[in-house]
C-alpha cells in the first residue's frame, strides 16, 4: 500500500528509462526483422530500417515489401502501438497517494508519467489471435515499475459461438475494469474501483469462456476462472503480509478448486432507436481471500451504458454516453470469524459537444465497514470530478479535469489536473 | 442454486426460438455504397445488414453490439479496406465468434480488392494528417470501380450460394447494362467542364474528379482528418478567388457551416453531395440513383458557376 509521496526522482530520466525499454523491446521482437519499409513509427525506431527523416521521400518504395509489424493494418503480421500518459496539477492535499488511490492516477503534485503502454497484437493463426501490454509506470515514490499487465489469447474458431481467452488478463467484471487508461473518460480510475478491485483493477491469470447466445439482440454469457491470490487481487487472495479490514493477509496454500476465483457475467444490448444503444450487464466475482483458510470473498456488480450518438456524426461528433456502475462486497475474514460488506458506484455523463470536444461530469462514493484501523483505501468518500477534453486527432487528447474530495477521515481536497495523451503506432480499435 | 438452474435451463430452451430465421444469402455491409451494389445483385433474396449510416463519417463508425450479432449470423462481410474500418471492425468481427469472416476466410470481401487505389503514400507520417496507408478509400465515386466491385461481389456470392447464382448473374448483367447507359450520360453531363476545379471538404472525390477529368485537389481540412483552421480557410479563400473556383461539395456529416463561410467571401455554390447511397433523399439501396443527384448537382453548380 502507498505511503508518502517522495520525489526521488523527476519525470525526465524516467522518460528516458521507459523509452530505452520500450525500443529495447522492441529490438528484442523485430531484430530478426530485414525489412526495410517505414510503416509504424514505433517500429522505426527500433529495427534497421530506412528513417523517414533522413531519406527522400523518392529513395522509399513504399509498396515494394512487407514489414513484420507496423502500425497500419495490412501488410504485417503485428499490429504495435506506444500510448503515454502524463498528467500534471496539484491537490490541495499534500499526500496525493492516499487521494488518488489508482496506480494509473496522478500520483504527485507536479508531473506524473501515469501510464507507457506498449501494445502488441495480431492473429497467431488460424485459431487464435493474441495480444500483449508492457506497461511502464512511475510509483508515487518516483521508481520506475516495468510490468507485464496482459498477455493473452483469443481462440477465433471455436464451435457454437463459443470463444475462449487464456492467459494474464483484466477479469471482466463490469465495464470498466477490462478497460485500460488510453479509454477511460477521466483522469483517474473511480474510487469505486479502486476500493473494490485495488490500485491495478481486478487483472489474473486464468481463462475465460465466452458464449453468444443465439437471442436477436447481443446477449451474452461468460465465465472466467482465474488465480486468486497476488497483488492484483486485493479484495481476495493478495499477498502475504498486506492488510484489508485491518486484517493482516497470510500466506495461504491452494488446495482444490474452490481456491481460485470465479467471475460470472451476463451482459445485453438493445438499439433503444438508431441513434441510441444500451448496454447493460451483472457481474458476480467469487473467491478466496488471504485471511486464513476460510476467508471468503464476494463481489456483486451491475453496470449500464447508454449513448445516443447524432446520426450526421462526423469524427464520432456530437454525442452523450451515460455510465454507471455498483458493487457491492462481502468479506468474510477468517481467525477470527467476522463479516465485512461495503459498497461502491460511479455515474457519469460525458457529452461530446463539437467535434474533438468532450465534457465530463462523475460523481463517485465508497461507503460500508471500514475495520478498525483509519485507512485511506476504507474510508467513506465521495468525489465529484467534472471535465474538458480536447481531442486534436484520435491520436492525441488534452484534458483539464477538477476533482473536489470529501471524506470523512480525513480533510476534504479539491484538485486539479491537466492530462496528456499520445498514441504512436496503431491505434486500437474501440469496442463499444 | 436449484432456481438459477431452473432459470438457466429455461433460458436454454427459450432462446433459440427467439434467434431470427430466414432463408437467402445473410450479408452484412460495412457501409451503405456496398449495400447498394449487393441490393443490385441479390434483389429482395438477399438479407441484408449496414453498420454505417449513409448520413455518418465512415472512418469514425460505433462499434454497436448489435452488428455483433448480424456478423454472427452472416454468411458474407463486405468491407472498404484500406483502413477505413480499422477503427471499429476488428473488435466486432473478433466478437462474432464467425471464423467465415476472419481475413481470408470464404464470407470476408475486402471491397478494394482489385480496384487500383489512388493517393497511396510514399511515406507514412502523421503529422501529414489521417492518411490511408494503402491508398484513399473512397473509390466507388469512381462508376468503372464500382462496375469492378459488383463483379467481384457476383462471384463471392455465386459460391456461397450455387442455387441463386443464375439470377445474380442476370443481375449483374442488367446492373453493367445500366452502368454503360449511365456513364454515357453521366460523362456527357460533366463533358462541358472538363479540367474545371472544384473545392471538396475531405479528400473523398478523388476518383469521381479522375474519372470525369475535373480537379479535385483544393480541401477545406488542412490536411485529412484535421479540422479547418482560419488560416487555411484564408489561402483555400485566396486560391479560389485566383483560380475561379466556384464549387464547393459538402458530405451530410461535414460541416456546411464552414463550407458557406468559405462560400461567402468567394461568391461559389456549396453543393450537397454524397458518397452513399441514403444520404441523399430518393437514393436509398440506389447507387444509380445516388450517382444521377452528385453528377446533376455538380453539373448544375459547374454551369451556373461561369465567369461572371
Amino acid at each position: 500500500m502507498r505511503t508518502s509521496a517522495i520525489e526521488k526522482r523527476g519525470p525526465l530520466p524516467l522518460i528516458f528509462v521507459g523509452t530505452t525499454v520500450a525500443a529495447a523491446a522492441c529490438f528484442a521482437v523485430f531484430g530478426a526483422s530485414d525489412s526495410g519499409q517505414n510503416e509504424g513509427n514505433a517500429h522505426e525506431s527500433a529495427t534497421d530500417t530506412v528513417d523517414a527523416q533522413g531519406v527522400p521521400d523518392s529513395a522509399i518504395e513504399p509498396r515494394a515489401d512487407v514489414t513484420l509489424a507496423t502500425g497500419a493494418s495490412g501488410r504485417n503480421y503485428l499490429k504495435l502501438s506506444l500510448t503515454g500518459l502524463t498528467s500534471a496539477g496539484s491537490s490541495s492535499e499534500a499526500n496525493v497517494p492516499a487521494l488518488q488511490l489508482g496506480s494509473h492516477d496522478p500520483s504527485r503534485r507536479g508531473f506524473t508519467i501515469q501510464n507507457a503502454e506498449l501494445v502488441l497484437t495480431g492473429a497467431v493463426d488460424p485459431y487464435f489471435t493474441a495480444l500483449a501490454s508492457v506497461v511502464f509506470v512511475e510509483s508515487p515514490e518516483g521508481e520506475s515499475e516495468i510490468e507485464l499487465e496482459e498477455l493473452y489469447a483469443t481462440t477465433t474458431s471455436l464451435p457454437y459461438n463459443l470463444q475462449v481467452k487464456a492467459g494474464h488478463f483484466y477479469t471482466e467484471f463490469g465495464r470498466l475494469n477490462a478497460q485500460h487508461p488510453h479509454y477511460w473518460d477521466f483522469v483517474d480510475a473511480p474510487l469505486s474501483h479502486s476500493r473494490m478491485f485495488g490500485p491495478d483493477n481486478l487483472r489474473s491469470t486464468g481463462a475465460r469462456v465466452s458464449w453468444l447466445m443465439p437471442t436477436s439482440f447481443f446477449s451474452e454469457l461468460s465465465l472466467a476462472v482465474q488465480n486468486a491470490f497476488g497483488e492484483t487481487l486485493t479484495s481476495f487472495g493478495s499477498v502475504a503480509g498486506e492488510s484489508v479490514f485491518g486484517r493482516p493477509i497470510v500466506d495461504r496454500s491452494v488446495d482444490d478448486l474452490g481456491d481460485m476465483l470465479y467471475v460470472p457475467r451476463y451482459a445485453f444490448a438493445l438499439d433503444l432507436t438508431d441513434n441510441q444503444t444500451l448496454l447493460a450487464g451483472a457481474s458476480a466475482a467469487l473467491g478466496p481471500n488471504g485471511t486464513g483458510p476460510d476467508g471468503r470473498t464476494s463481489l456483486y456488480g451491475l453496470d449500464l451504458f447508454w449513448k445516443w450518438k447524432s446520426p450526421r456524426a462526423q469524427q464520432g461528433f456530437p454525442f452523450v454516453k451515460v455510465q454507471a456502475e455498483g458493487i457491492e462486497r462481502r468479506y468474510r475474514t477468517d481467525r477470527p470469524r467476522s463479516m465485512f460488506e461495503d459498497g461502491a458506484a460511479y455515474g457519469q455523463v460525458v457529452w461530446g459537444f463539437r467535434r474533438g470536444w468532450t465534457a465530463g461530469a462523475r460523481l463517485d462514493r465508497m461507503a460500508g465497514d471500514a475495520g478498525p484501523v483509519p485507512d485511506p483505501f476504507l474510508e467513506e468518500r465521495t468525489r465529484s470530478s467534472v471535465n474538458v477534453t480536447w481531442f486534436p486527432t484520435e491520436y492525441s487528447k488534452l484534458r483539464l479535469q477538477y476533482n473536489h474530495d470529501a471524506r470523512s477521515l480525513f480533510e476534504d481536497a479539491n484538485s486539479v489536473w491537466l492530462q496528456l495523451e499520445i498514441i504512436l503506432g496503431a491505434h486500437a480499435a474501440h469496442k463499444f | 442454486m436449484r432456481t438459477s438452474r431452473s432459470i438457466l435451463t429455461a433460458l436454454l430452451i427459450l432462446l433459440p426460438c427467439l434467434a431470427e430465421a430466414g432463408g437467402g444469402l445473410k450479408v452484412v455491409a460495412t457501409t451503405p455504397d456496398f449495400a447498394a451494389l449487393i441490393h443490385a445483385i441479390g434483389g429482395d433474396g438477399v438479407s441484408l445488414k449496414i453498420m454505417a449510416k449513409a448520413t455518418e463519417d465512415p472512418h469514425f463508425v460505433d462499434a454497436r453490439p448489435s452488428h455483433i450479432v448480424s456478423l454472427n449470423r452472416a454468411d458474407l462481410v463486405v468491407e472498404s479496406g484500406a483502413d477505413l474500418e480499422a477503427g471499429w471492425l476488428p473488435p466486432l468481427i473478433e466478437g462474432s465468434r464467425n471464423k467465415e469472416l476472419l481475413p481470408g476466410g470464404a464470407g470476408r470481401v475486402l471491397g478494394s480488392a482489385g480496384v487500383r487505389l489512388l493517393d497511396v503514400p510514399e511515406v507514412l507520417d502523421r503529422s501529414r494528417g489521417d492518411i490511408h496507408a494503402q491508398g484513399n478509400p473512397h473509390f466507388l465515386m469512381d462508376p468503372l470501380n464500382a462496375g469492378i466491385v459488383t463483379r467481384r461481389l457476383t462471384e463471392h456470392m455465386c459460391r456461397l450460394d450455387p442455387a441463386s447464382c443464375p439470377s445474380f448473374r442476370e443481375n449483374l448483367s442488367r446492373f453493367e447494362r445500366t452502368l454503360d447507359e449511365r456513364m454515357l450520360r453521366w460523362t456527357a453531363a460533366l463533358a462541358p467542364h472538363r479540367g474545371a476545379s472544384i473545392v471538396t471538404y475531405h479528400n473523398t472525390w478523388r476518383y469521381f474528379a479522375a474519372r470525369f477529368e475535373l480537379v479535385a485537389d483544393t480541401f477545406l481540412e488542412p490536411k485529412p482528418g484535421i479540422p479547418p483552421s482560419p488560416p487555411h480557410l484564408a489561402s483555400v479563400i485566396g486560391r479560389m478567388k485566383q483560380t475561379g473556383m466556384r464549387v464547393i461539395l459538402v458530405e451530410p456529416f461535414q460541416s456546411r457551416r464552414t463550407a458557406e463561410k468559405v462560400a461567402r467571401h468567394t461568391g461559389a455554390t456549396v453543393v450537397d453531395v454524397c458518397q452513399f447511397p441514403g444520404g441523399l433523399e430518393g437514393t436509398e439501396l440506389d447507387y444509380f440513383a445516388l450517382m444521377d443527384a452528385n453528377v446533376s448537382a455538380i453539373a448544375r453548380a459547374l454551369g451556373g458557376a461561369g465567369p461572371r
